[in-house]
């Protein structure tokens, strides 16, 4: 069906003339108090719900019915995702007070709908960078629970041998390119991904239309490798989406305490590229905004700053005992809980009954236990691990006294030789 | 065209030991003994003459004749045929013979497209290859070395240009925790075949920020490389060796040798990226060097063969690691090390050679190992001070006849 999104208006902020299309039959988004509007990067698409129709003589008249942003397919879909993130988190937790994870281990309850609105329309070769918050978001594009668990355990048949841990979730095969423990670090990683896709079109002459998204938040935009990327990103026209989750705090810091101009959206069109804001809590939301943007950058029309208003249930990290957040505050935004949200949404446009989510949710349960088992049981990896890695072509080593290659030396790789 | 790996600039097989001549002595030492003492000690590997399956290193070093010094490399003589040219267009020829090989290599840096490189390095690339492929960026070395890094996780063989090494100070970030750690911590599922150059090293007087050594830095992040050039044939083979290398790795040049001029074969090369290059045999003492310090210490030798002296000179090129046999060869000949180089005393390359030769080759050593450095000072403006903060060949004269009494 042929959206508003096919349509377009300027775009906040930039200069940009845009014409008008209107497509035979035009379905127009309808936000609850403001008037209007074509497209979500207009404005604040913080009140969509439903996309309204207006169809002059297709339609019974003036008639605007209801038409719903997902089919039922898709619907479960989200909703497992959303169900594996918050029951693979919760589940970490307890693995961690139980002593079977260590270090910094940063959960992601509350803030599932922006992993699940946007990588759920990514397919297996676009790439998704993220920062140490990043299980979900590697359980979202595709990485397997028992992967993610074992590494988070440190076994050898996590997603990276045990090597990264919790701040370093890399996956070849879905082109989850981490997982980075400082903040920013990332977004340069995921320009370059964007650049490797550009250039596989215009260099090598493929057909790639990949896309990069970035996670990161919202006090990474207060960092120089931000802005950095978001000038390159416009200017070489890079098919990239930068997804600000804005929670709304950086450890103790409150975003409004640490930034001159808090609304981040408002950053792209000074770089040249649309800033949309978006609420983070729906999924179906994000989902609307998502798609613009990914279908923006497969046609080559460049990148977008996306601000997610969302929050996390929880604190920074296991380690932080979250005194410095109001009570209210957190109870506002458990209030809309983006699960619930959208389970409150199946049911009442009869997409799914409680059954079949119920299902689902025993199913995550399923699956979230037996990834623990695999990991229980995984051993732990040896010695001659230790070197493994660290060099690609491990002739890096060097080149011992005895003249060998020190990577010929069995002792070496073993870790018993002296170096 | 096949490439053949040469591990000097003079190529040819190693053959035996030259022939000990205690005239060459200044004053008995240990070095005085049977000629059949220190063979046994000494291993040469020839190579092609190892019959084990291991990898072994193949050694293709010709032994120059102990003559007197030449201030610029001796080229090969293998084909008689060569092209002379200056270093930075070895880099070039180097960079445009892999660019035009896989079309994967990319140029990525300030100025490197349009402008042709400030050191010209990539002069003509961006006009052959288009804009994308030579790729000017904006000022943000810190932005454009992780997208160089992210373009190689995703299968492209960037080569990121810092326009001089001391900018790449602003890329520590993505240098130390992304290019030397992702390989390790994803578990080996992304390579990164990255190649970061560019100039460093102190200049005529570009003052305290343009003429910095910053191999010192880098040197202890795990999973990268680091090579210095100092030949145009050296240049050229290191380039091409880091392009191909799937590590990745830091090439450093220096200011102001752009411009040496040296004739360089024809056919393809490459250069070993884990060996030391030996530069000029010797009896007395090993001078372990690199990058500009090389022609320093080339012309301290000149002093010091008139003066009966015969110096080993090895160019250690392989800033990490270090060919430690090679070194160990060399030491094991002589029993005497001086380690020349322009990085600053503290912590620098020559710190972690001296500990390295201690620890690997103490039992031959007669003398302690000393280490000729730059001055711990941020480098002065003033031609004199600037003259003071590196080493000269005087200083160099005076150490080896110190070391060798």
């Amino acid at each position: 069906m042929a959206t508003a999104f096919s349509a377009t208006l300027p775009l906040h902020g930039s200069s940009q003339e845009i014409v008008l299309a209107s497509p035979p039959d035009c379905l127009l988004l309808l936000l609850s108090s403001d008037p209007p509007v074509l497209s979500p990067f207009a404005d604040s698409t913080r009140s969509i719900s439903s996309i309204s129709c207006r169809c002059p003589g297709n339609c019974q008249g003036e008639e605007t019915h209801q038409s719903l942003l997902i089919t039922k397919e898709e619907g479960l879909v989200l909703y497992e995702d959303m169900i594996l993130g918050r029951s693979f988190e919760d589940m970490c937790a307890q693995m961690y007070y139980r002593g079977k994870m260590f270090g910094f281990v940063h959960l992601y309850n509350g803030q599932e709908a922006v992993s699940t609105g946007f990588i759920k329309l990514l397919t297996k070769s676009d790439s998704v960078v993220s920062t140490y918050r990043d299980h979900v978001h590697a359980l979202s594009k595709g990485v397997s629970a028992r992967a993610v668990m074992s590494e988070l355990f440190g076994k050898v048949t996590g997603c990276c041998r045990g090597q990264g841990g919790s701040m370093h979730m890399f996956s070849k095969e879905h082109n989850m390119l981490g997982g980075f423990a400082f903040i920013g670090e990332g977004i340069p990683v995921a320009t370059g991904a964007a650049f490797t896709s550009k250039y596989k079109r215009e260099v090598l002459k493929q057909d790639c239309d990949d896309v990069t998204v970035a996670f990161f938040g919202d006090g990474t935009c207060n960092n120089g490798q931000f802005y950095e990327c978001l000038n390159m990103a416009a200017l070489y026209k890079l098919p990239i989406i930068f997804v600000v989750e804005n929670n709304l705090w950086a450890i103790g810091m409150s975003h409004l305490r640490s930034t001159s101009d808090p609304e981040i959206w408002k950053k792209g069109p000074a770089f040249g590229m649309p800033g949309v804001h978006v609420d983070g809590m729906d999924v179906l939301k994000v989902r609307e905004v998502a798609k613009e943007a990914v279908t923006r950058a497969r046609r080559g029309e460049g990148p977008t700053l996306v601000e997610c208003e969302t929050y996390r249930f929880r604190g920074h990290s296991l380690a932080d005992p979250d005194e410095l957040r109001d009570a209210a505050e957190k109870a506002k935004y458990a209030a809309r809980d983006p699960i619930t949200a959208l389970k409150k949404y199946l049911i009442e446009n009869k997409l799914a009954n409680e059954g079949e989510l119920k299902t689902i949710e025993k199913k995550i349960d399923d699956l979230v236990e037996e990834a623990v088992e695999f990991a229980d049981a995984s051993p732990q990896p040896g010695r001659s691990q230790l070197l493994e890695n660290v060099f690609a072509d491990p002739k890096g080593f060097g080149i011992g006294p005895d003249g060998r290659y020190r990577c010929e030396d069995p002792k070496f790789t073993e870790g018993t030789a002296q170096v | 065209m096949a490439a053949r790996i040469h591990g000097g600039a003079g190529a040819g097989a190693a053959t035996a030991l030259s022939t000990f001549n205690p005239k060459k002595l200044v004053a008995p030492s240990r070095t005085n003994l049977p000629a059949a003492r220190s063979s046994k000690r000494c291993i040469v590997a020839a190579a092609g003459s190892d019959a084990s399956k291991s990898l072994r290193v193949g050694h293709s070093q010709k032994l120059i004749a102990n003559a007197a010094v030449a201030t610029k490399a001796e080229t090969s003589a293998t084909t008689g045929t060569g092209h002379e040219l200056l270093l930075f267009e070895a880099l070039q020829e180097g960079l445009e013979e892999e660019m035009d090989r896989d079309p994967h290599v990319c140029v990525m840096g300030e100025d490197v497209g349009h402008y042709g490189g400030s050191y010209k390095v990539t002069k003509g690339l961006a006009d052959k290859f288009g804009d994308l492929r030579v790729l000017d960026t904006p000022i943000c070395e810190n932005a454009f070395t992780g997208m160089g890094i992210g373009a190689a996780m995703t299968g492209l063989r960037p080569v990121i240009e810092g326009m001089n090494m001391g900018f790449l100070l602003l890329a520590f970030n993505q240098i130390s925790n992304n290019c030397g750690m992702l390989h390790y911590t994803s578990g080996g599922q992304f390579t990164i075949p990255v190649v970061i150059r560019g100039p460093g090293g102190v200049g005529r007087q570009l003052g305290a920020e343009h003429s910095q050594r910053l191999e010192s830095y880098f040197q202890s992040i795990p999973g990268i490389q680091m090579v210095a050039c100092s030949t145009p044939y050296n240049a050229k083979g290191l380039m091409k060796a880091a392009i191909r290398s799937e590590n990745p790795v830091i090439l450093f040049e220096h200011v102001l040798l752009y411009n040496l001029k040296e004739k360089i074969p024809d056919e393809e090369y490459i250069c070993n990226l884990e060996e030391a290059e030996m530069v000029r045999p010797g009896e007395h003492i090993t001078i372990l060097t690199y990058s500009r310090m090389r022609y320093h210490v080339m012309q301290a030798a000149k002093t010091l063969v008139n003066k009966g002296y015969d110096p080993e000179v090895i160019d250690i090129r392989s800033l990490k690691p270090f060919d430690l046999y090679t070194i160990g060869n060399s030491v094991k000949k002589t029993h005497r090390v001086l380690i020349v180089e322009e990085c600053m005393r503290t912590g620098g390359i020559g710190a972690s050679l001296t500990a390295a030769i201690n620890e690997n080759f103490h039992d031959y050593l007669d003398a302690p190992v000393m280490c000729l450095s730059s001055q711990d000072v941020p480098t002065p403006y003033a031609g004199t001070l600037e003259e003071w903060t590196v080493v000269q060949p005087a200083q160099i004269v005076t150490a080896v006849e110190q070391l060798c009494q």
